[in-house]
């Protein structure tokens, strides 16, 4: 076992509160000084099924998921069977003492003995998972304390007096175990998933609508935007289908609100005619797709990344669009930030495209930097020349967008073809002007494309071609691959549009260029074999339903090399 | 004081003698009254003919898509909470394509209105039944009669106990005229299902159809749930005509306009802290 990181997998039934300890302890490790990366599976059911929440913990930072359990916490018989295969050598194995752990090392635990009753078993297995790796109780008491406070003095003191029993009950036990990494990270770090990410990024943009119909895995953004904005002065509502989500976010928009909508892919495909009115009518608005595998409800709790196809090319009609995919919650704060600004300026839907598996990640950040943000775009409050046209030509075919009741002139927005006063018309040359000007956004769209970002040697031997969440996995592979070959990744956070030089030497100057992504048929490659013509020679493809793991790529590398 | 002449006058896609005319004619009659100019109100509307309709009548508007004129308006007044909304279409795009987001609006009831102009039939689409066609009306898409029962808009607003239900004709426009003012007056969501016969493809309900059959109700109390049950049934012989049901009840609440709603930097500073 790396002293360097350690990963612990909590395993259970939905129901048990696997999610609870995870947090906790997550939260505790991010306030001790370390760095964090959460992986969470979960069934699609309110009670039972198996579940896992993982905590990688170390001194440096994280990159991915790894397969290799240090500590497994079973709260049932399922999760001893289901993980017995992933426990490192020295693995330790945390368990009620009602479970046969075989003859592994173990800390069997007396629940019945360190806790009054059934309700503080959480607290139980928290403690001890903290005294086994020897994380500062006082931590753990201090978060207990905000956690629990509310609830009155009485329940708060029995969670802190069962904690400090299980505590110190760990260091009863004649165990072989400790984890000696001294905490580097530092301290008043945050611990953010990606979805909480991309609310908080959508804050920071001044978003102040939110329509949404729940769908895993995407609800938790919208849920996130209310618990923190409504009492700043967001209006949300939960709709009744996704049609009416986007249909009221445009209708928003249309009247001065920066909206966002939130969704995965089942829920997108209904939105699509929604994008396209969007498109039509030049009505800002930001879009975040979580992924999920399909095709139809799929597998609704598993991660994929099978759906940048569905959004590069949604909506009928041709239109102007950007896709942004964050790797990781600080790109998720930034990124969605910045679909604010370019949807804002350039009046066209603008796509943030994550993943299960990166909504459910909890990793320790920095503070998100909000007096580095540049000031996003405003619409006009006022109108004081002649006759205003709402899709008036333009050199850059964005054209002056004016928010209704605050003027005399009448702000019309129309899903037909239609002139630059919105009159609806289908005269031929008014339509290839029309349809020209907005394409004519591309332009600014282009010019504004954030690149890849490559990391390793320029000309390496063999170049991982990534975009989304699979960045980690992608870097982590390649610094614990042994091989005389040298290795870099080309990382792409925005999918759509592509700028060809931007990236071209890093594909063409690669000894070999391999496509990492999580998805049957490598729908990025094709996308960049669209756009360039550069065919990656290689792919290691997951669509298992499971995040991508440097050990799943490091293994296809193995098979290809 | 606002006149009529500001809303102008346009050259539409409608067919002569079309119900439509006096429907805009009406309702820039009813706005002009209440001394709403076209930058004063919004309106949304889906698609079909009656949608058209703030094309051809200057206001704020967004025409969007095919039965999704009611999220759209509920977006607008979310985020311009002051403003009149008006919401303009026909009975396949309220009733049909739209049909979920009627009974999701009558729920939320936000203070808006809805207008529609109610043909019983697809009338952009050359004469397809519609949801509010009868049993057995016969199209060429349902040569041996509309297999399903019609929708009774009026009855399933006041099942719902809707805030404001009226019906109206739009050959009786002083009625017309006032019905739509009371609809825009009323705070929370207000229906006003407007017959109007469909002179190019629906031979069944036509001028002297309704004519014969509508009357303006005299003595009803709007505010008496069960006798407007009873009205709300009566579509046959007889078709009253006016303010249904009417019940003063919570609207969904509003805040500022949101063009105008910034947050203050150390609130969301404050937000970030809380991850920590």
């Amino acid at each position: 076992m790396s002293k360097q990181s350690l990963n612990i997998v909590i395993g259970g039934a939905a129901g048990q509160g696997l999610a609870t300890i995870g947090r906790l302890l997550s939260k505790a490790v991010v306030r001790a000084g370390y760095h964090l990366l959460v992986t969470q599976k979960y069934m699609s059911r309110v009670r039972g099924g198996h579940n896992t929440f993982a905590v990688r913990l170390g001194t440096e930072p994280l990159l991915s998921g790894t397969e290799t359990i240090d500590v497994l916490a079973a709260l049932n018989e399922e999760t001893l069977d289901k993980h017995s295969e992933e426990l490192a050598k020295n693995a330790l194995v945390v368990a009620g003492d009602d479970l046969d752990t075989k003859d592994r090392n173990a800390l069997r635990i007396p629940f019945k003995e360190l806790a009054p009753k059934p309700l503080f078993y959480n607290i139980v297995v928290l403690g001890v998972l903290a005294g086994a790796i020897r994380l500062d109780i006082s931590i753990l008491e201090e978060l207990l304390t905000q956690t629990f406070g509310k609830k009155g003095d009485e329940i708060l003191q029995g969670n802190l007096d069962v904690l400090r029993k299980a505590y110190d009950w760990v260091a009863e036990q004649d165990h072989e175990f400790g984890f000696d990494g001294t905490p580097k990270a530092g301290k008043g770090r945050m611990m953010v998933n990606g979805n909480e990410a991309i609310a908080l990024g959508a804050l920071a943009a001044g978003c102040n609508f939110v329509s949404f119909y729940p769908m895993t895995p995407a609800t938790s953004v919208a849920l996130s935007l209310i618990g923190k904005g409504a009492p700043l002065g967001l209006q949300y509502e939960q709709v009744e289908d996704e049609i009416a989500a986007v249909n009221m976010a445009l209708g928003a928009s249309y009247a001065g609100a920066k909206a966002l909508v939130t969704t995965s892919g089942g829920g997108f495909a209904l939105m699509e005619e929604g994008i396209s009115l969007a498109g039509v009518s030049e009505t800002p608005l930001v879009c975040v797709v979580v992924q999920r595998p399909g095709p139809a409800t799929g597998m609704a709790t598993r991660t994929e990344q099978s759906d940048l196809n569905l959004v590069v090319y949604a909506g009928h009609g041709e239109f102007p669009r950007a896709v942004f995919a964050p790797s990781d919650p600080e790109e998720c704060f930034y990124l969605t930030h910045r679909a604010f600004d370019l949807t804002e300026t350039y009046q066209t839907p603008v796509f943030v495209l994550s993943d299960q598996y990166l909504a459910d990640s909890y990793r320790d950040e920095e503070l998100f930097d909000l007096d580095g943000l540049p000031e996003i775009a405003a619409p006009l409050l006022e109108w004081k020349e002649d006759e205003y046209k709402r899709y008036a030509l333009t050199d850059d075919g964005v054209s002056p967008r004016l928010i209704p009741g605050y003027s005399e002139a009448l702000v019309r927005a129309d899903s037909h073809e239609h002139d630059e006063s919105s009159r609806i018309t289908e005269n031929a040359e008014n339509r290839t002007v029309q349809n020209s000007k907005r394409l004519r956004k591309e332009t600014g769209l282009f010019e504004e494309v954030i690149g890849p970002d490559y990391y390793g040697e320029e000309g390496a031997d063999v170049v991982l071609m990534s975009w989304g969440s699979t960045l980690g996995a992608c870097l982590e592979a390649c610094e614990r691959i042994d091989s005389k070959k040298t290795f870099g990744v080309l990382h792409f956070k925005q999918v759509y549009p592509l700028r060809e030089e931007q990236f071209m030497d890093y594909l063409e100057s690669a000894g070999k260029v391999i496509a990492v992504e999580g998805n049957a048929t490598a729908q990025f490659a094709q996308l960049v074999a669209r756009e360039t013509g550069f065919f990656a020679q290689d792919r290691i493809l997951r669509f298992d339903g499971r995040a991508m793991t440097w050990e799943y790529v490091l293994k296809g590398l193995t098979e290809i090399l | 004081m606002v006149s009529t002449e500001q809303f102008g006058e346009f050259e539409t896609s409608w067919c002569p003698g079309c119900g439509n005319f006096s429907i805009v004619k009406c309702l820039k009659q009813a706005l002009a009254d209440m001394d709403l100019a076209p930058h004063d109100i919004l309106v949304s509307s889906g698609i079909g003919q009656a949608a058209k309709l703030p094309h051809y009548m200057l206001c704020n508007m967004f025409n969007g898509l095919h039965g999704r004129s009611m999220p759209v308006a509920q977006g607008m007044k979310m985020a311009l909470p002051d403003m009149p909304v008006l919401c303009v279409s026909g009975d396949g795009c309220s009733y049909g394509e739209g049909g979920n987001h009627f009974l999701a609006a009558l729920r939320r009831n936000m203070d808006l209105t809805l207008l529609v102009h109610d043909n019983q039939i697809y009338g952009l689409t050359k004469g397809q039944a519609s949801p509010t066609s009868s049993r057995g009306h016969v199209t060429k898409a349902q040569p041996e009669g509309s297999r399903s029962d019609g929708f009774n808009p009026v009855a399933t607003a006041v099942a719902m106990r809707a805030s404001f239900v009226a019906r109206a004709f739009s050959g009786e426009q002083d009625h017309l005229v006032s019905v739509i003012k009371e609809a825009v007056n009323h705070k929370g969501f207000s229906l006003v299902d407007i017959l109007q016969p469909c002179v190019s493809f629906n031979k069944v309900n036509t001028y002297a159809w309704y004519k014969e059959r509508t009357y303006i109700l005299e003595d009803h109390d709007p505010t008496d749930w069960t006798a407007a049950m009873t009205l709300s049934e009566e579509f046959g012989e007889r078709i009253p005509l006016g303010v249904i049901y009417r019940e003063d009840k919570p609207v969904f609440g509003h805040g500022e306009r949101l063009a105008e709603h910034k947050y203050d930097k150390n609130d969301l500073k404050a937000v970030l802290q809380s991850y920590t």
